[in-house]
């Protein structure tokens, strides 16, 4: 009963709700007693909490404290949805193309039935030399550092936030 | 002259370098910040400490607030997990039994002397000690709700949970207030019942 006349007195009802609880309240002496009841304590503390107030010196004193700060860029500044989603997309593109060369390669053939899988050999040695693998390397530990680096920035900053 | 009114005028001009025009934000919530401060401690010296805190924390990060939602919702959101912080590093008590305790000591001493009766009372000073007496989840999110001028879904971002438990938070809380009152304020409460 209290949970609904407390939404009924603050306005979370639904229509019909509002409606039944009203005629509730007129036709029923208990929801009545326990409406005026709850009603009383809302309208007290509607009218009757006080805010509390600091120092007159308040102000100066979080004026000098922020002439010492600077306004930090803001965080989307320096973390780019789009960089993170073409170092994902390199990811995934990578992954793929290592699982497909090493699937291609297996051998798919069942010694005891003489049966066997012939997919299509993929030769990529033509278009991998060791230059090229290097490179790729390198341009993927690259990325993964730039992507660590953007999620433990934004780690740093909400830590800082959460217990300076 | 131009003078900007609403928080999201004042924040853009802070932003373009009048860092004097954030002394009218602190200005306008310095009491309500300061007030849920007070809220999960007992010290003036180190509620202020908080509040100040809190507004230093919003003016370095104010280049994140993107409007999407009430300024004074930001800025309660980094209240309520500087006031958290707060505790953790000092180990503070939540709940001070002290205010309860000096009733239920002048209850014991007398059985006339009740302890609405301690010293004159007024409806305000009822029911802003009886929120005293609350833990501080309950004082908070009476206050928020109160006088935050915060909806459900606000208070919600505020306190990181859901709307509805919001409200079955608020419900509980407005339980224990009564509860609290009629334990120590019998006479005033029954007044204003007649």
């Amino acid at each position: 009963m209290e949970e609904r006349l407390w939404d009924y007195i603050d306005g979370f009802s639904s229509e019909e709700e509002k409606s039944f609880i009203a005629q509730l309240i007129e036709t029923n002496l208990e929801w009545r007693r326990k409406y005026h009841e709850l009603l009383d304590v809302h309208q007290l503390m509607q009218q009757n909490i006080e805010l509390d107030e600091p120092s007159m010196r308040f102000t100066q004193n979080v004026m000098e404290l922020v002439a010492n700060e600077k306004i930090a860029p803001a965080a989307s500044s320096y973390i780019k949805k789009s960089v993170i989603r073409v170092i994902g997309g390199f990811f995934i593109l990578s992954i793929s193309a290592v699982l497909i060369w090493a699937l291609a390669n297996v051998n798919w053939s069942a010694p005891d039935t003489g049966k066997s899988l012939d997919l299509p050999k993929v030769d990529l040695s033509k278009y991998l030399s060791p230059t090229v693998i290097n490179g790729m390397i390198i341009a993927t530990v690259v990325m993964a550092l730039m992507l660590l680096d953007m999620t433990l920035r934004k780690k740093q900053k909400r830590n800082r936030e959460m217990t300076e | 002259m131009n003078i900007a009114t609403t928080d999201t005028e004042i924040i853009s001009r802070v932003l373009h370098g009048e860092n004097n025009l954030y002394a009218a934000l602190v200005e306008r919530y310095r009491n309500f910040v300061f007030t849920i401060a007070m809220r999960f401690t007992p010290h003036r010296e180190d509620a202020e400490e908080i509040a100040q805190d809190v507004f230093v924390k919003a003016y370095r990060n104010l280049a994140d607030f993107r409007g999407d939602s009430k300024f004074s919702t930001w800025l309660y959101t980094i209240t309520n997990t500087t006031c958290i912080s707060f505790l953790r590093k000092k180990k503070l008590a939540v709940h001070s039994l002290d205010q309860e305790h000096v009733f239920e000591v002048a209850d014991a001493q007398n059985s006339d002397f009740k302890a609405n009766q301690v010293e004159a009372k007024s409806r305000m000073q009822m029911v802003n000690q009886a929120i005293q007496m609350l833990s501080a989840d309950d004082a908070k999110i009476i206050t928020f709700f109160y006088k935050g001028e915060q909806s459900l879904e606000e208070i919600g971002r505020i306190m990181g949970i859901d709307p509805n438990t919001v409200k079955v938070k608020l419900h509980r809380a407005r339980q224990r207030l009564r509860s609290k009152m009629e334990e120590h304020f019998a006479e005033e409460v029954k007044n204003i019942a007649d």
